[in-house]
């Protein structure tokens, strides 16, 4: 339980290195150091969703509680993965090390570890694949780039794939297309046969399981935290809105991270949905069972994120909603595009969104039946249907964060765009190779955001903050925009640290205080409760 | 699991020193825990942890900053009802340090 302490941002770039290693990597050993790892996973957490060999543990501890055959386990997992999924075995078989992907990696950017090399990672895995599964590997042993799985080497894996946020930055780089994520989820899945998680990631889990979300927030606590909300939209704007929980015959159904109801600046774009839906009149229902978009349950297992998924259909068709609407997410989208529909589909009681103001239909929604509340959004300003007030936010000067799972998981990179463009006046990008589809990670997706890993975060979250550095000499920004609770979260800490004087807001907080709505007071605050543009004297 | 020694019994806490079990929580224990990072409870710094003992009581959550800051203001008062307030008494942050003193768990998630 020693105090672990950060190094100060001049510090930390200062020491950075690049240099090559003056031993081989496989005679390079791994020392867990501090403020670079999570917490391990609490034996309760894990036997709440029954995770195997449930039990406390801790990483820097000499025995790690495994039972006795966990090698075993190993193979017999790793077999499993290599015949269930095509596209591991092809990621373990096709790599040509051309190094591609090398320094595309936030976290080597950050820590000049080669073992941060997306390529090294993933070799990480391979050589054990390689002494067990292929016979070049059995006969040639370390010529053939193989080594066998000792306690060391398992160390090695669950350090390094929890240094890993699967942004998928590095695929796009590789000539093979290899999906470095899914290499990490693999490693992750691997792990959890024998309770090696976190206890940033179990915790959340098995709140999911048990209450609905992250947070473990119950029904009564999500709707004092609204209320909250209505009260201070209350405050701004004049209107009393009254949301309705759990409404049986509404049209949609709003799921949205718990986080956004729970931590700041995430509230702000809370109170953004909820202004523009009621300015709407939109027929929509919170539920306080299905009350989480994101799932850590995709940072353990695949089998884990399907059951915490299920929840958002099961709702959707016990309330007879017609299609679902989500709020702003990142890895929640990826499961929601790559996966939802294959784990808990066909949802054929939805219908295709189709928005009940413009009357667009979402075919790019057929599958899932339910949308992003940018694309909702972007639609209603493409149709002339907001009234918006863009100078109400002349008081920023904006750049937009692609978070990883929306942008390169999903594609969604111009709806949010439209939407800053037409709610405020000041915006500028970032340079072209750090956004879009090659953004780059916050530094602390992939359920890495816990307090006791900060060196590690602050280290991944460079390149993002570099590159805000930039547009902030160049052009004054102040404030950086994005879709992604876990990125309101997390960027915020590394803006402090990296690029101080950058706030951090999603965009429908954007867009709630550019909203005109129908009989509010002369506003004289955004949503932060901070004088308008023109009010300060007031 | 980490422990800690508190009038000869072992409390177990978390790996940052949040106790484990909310009924292992005494007004001393609390002290024992302020006096570690080397602060002494004031009768200022018990309004806050009674208040989020009692938050947590009804919600099982310590509650959000926002909702802290207003639910101070209206219990104590406006002056004790602001963000400025709240960090002299816990520099560590009232949501952080204020919690681990009251015995409560930290919020865990996409916050």
């Amino acid at each position: 339980m020693a105090k672990v302490t950060t190094p100060k941002p001049a510090e930390l770039a200062e020491a950075l290195e690049y240099t090559t290693p003056k031993t081989e990597w496989m005679d390079t050993p791994t020392v867990i150091k501090p403020g670079t790892f999570c917490w391990g996973a609490k034996g309760k957490n894990l036997g709440i969703v029954e995770f195997p060999n449930a039990r406390d543990w801790t990483p820097t501890e000499e025995d790690w509680k495994l039972p006795e055959n966990w090698q075993e386990i190993f193979f017999k997992g790793m077999k499993d993965l290599l015949g269930k999924y095509r596209s591991f075995k092809v990621f373990m078989d096709i790599c040509v090390r051309c190094g591609a992907c090398a320094d595309k990696c936030h976290f080597f950017i950050g820590s000049g570890d080669p073992k941060n090399m997306p390529v090294l990672r993933a070799e990480l895995l391979r050589s054990v694949y390689r002494n067990d599964f292929t016979m070049a590997g059995k006969i040639l042993g370390k010529i053939a780039g193989a080594r066998p799985l000792t306690i060391d080497v398992l160390k090695e894996l669950w350090y390094y794939f929890y240094q890993c946020t699967e942004c998928r930055r590095c695929s796009l780089f590789c000539p093979y297309g290899i999906d470095t994520a899914e290499i990490t989820m693999m490693g992750r899945e691997l792990l959890n046969l024998f309770g090696l998680n976190t206890d940033w990631i179990s915790g959340p889990v098995a709140n999911c399981y048990m209450k609905g979300n992250h947070l473990g927030l119950e029904p009564h606590a999500i709707m004092n935290s609204i209320e909250g909300m209505v009260d201070d939209i209350e405050t701004i704007t004049g209107l009393r809105i009254s949301p309705s929980f759990n409404r049986k015959g509404a049209e949609i159904l709003f799921v949205t991270p718990s986080g956004d109801l729970f931590a700041d600046p995430g509230t702000y774009t809370c109170m953004g949905y909820m202004m523009l839906f009621h300015e709407l009149g939109l027929d929509y229902t919170w539920s306080t069972y299905a009350s989480e978009g994101g799932n850590f349950g995709f940072f353990t297992s695949n089998e884990m994120a399907k059951r915490l998924n299920s929840k958002i259909y099961a709702e959707a068709k016990r309330l007879g909603v017609k299609y679902i609407i989500g709020g702003e997410c990142g890895h929640m989208w990826r499961v929601i595009t790559q996966y939802m529909d294959t784990w808990n589909g066909p949802a054929d009681f939805l219908e295709v969104p189709v928005s009940p103001i413009t009357g667009t239909r979402f075919e790019n929604s057929k599958s899932t039946k339910m949308i992003h509340v940018a694309e909702f959004t972007a639609d209603l300003i493409k149709n002339n249907k907001l009234k918006l007030d863009p100078s109400r936010n002349d008081n920023l000067i904006l750049t937009y964060h692609d978070s990883c799972n929306t942008a390169r998981g999903m594609g969604l990179m111009d709806e949010p765009r439209y939407i800053i463009n037409n709610v405020c006046n000041n915006f500028h990008e970032m340079p072209e190779n750090t956004i879009r589809e090659q953004t780059f990670c916050c530094g602390s997706g992939t359920g890495l955001n816990a307090s006791e890993n900060m060196e590690l975060r602050m280290r991944g979250g460079l390149p993002r903050a570099n590159a805000v550095k930039f547009v902030r000499e160049k052009h004054g920004v102040n404030m950086l925009a994005n879709i992604c609770a876990i990125d309101r979260a997390t960027l915020s800490a590394s803006m402090d640290y990296w690029v101080p004087g950058v706030g951090v807001t999603g965009v429908h907080e954007l867009v709630a205080n550019a909203l005109i709505m129908k009989g509010e007071k002369e506003r004289e605050t955004n949503m932060r409760g901070d004088p308008l543009p023109g009010k300060e004297g007031n | 699991m980490p422990t800690m020694d508190f009038q000869g019994k072992q409390i177990e806490v978390d790996d940052d020193g949040y106790l484990l079990n909310l009924d292992d929580w005494t007004k001393e224990l609390a002290d024992t825990l302020a006096k570690q990072d080397s602060m002494e409870l004031t009768p200022a710094h018990w309004e806050v942890i009674n208040f989020l003992r009692d938050y947590y009581k009804q919600y099982q959550i310590a509650p959000m900053i926002k909702i802290l800051v207003k639910e101070i203001g209206k219990a104590l008062g406006p002056e004790k009802g602001n963000t400025k307030y709240l960090y002299e008494l816990y520099p560590g942050g009232p949501a952080k340090q204020a919690c681990k003193y009251a015995g409560l768990p930290k919020p865990t998630g996409c916050v």
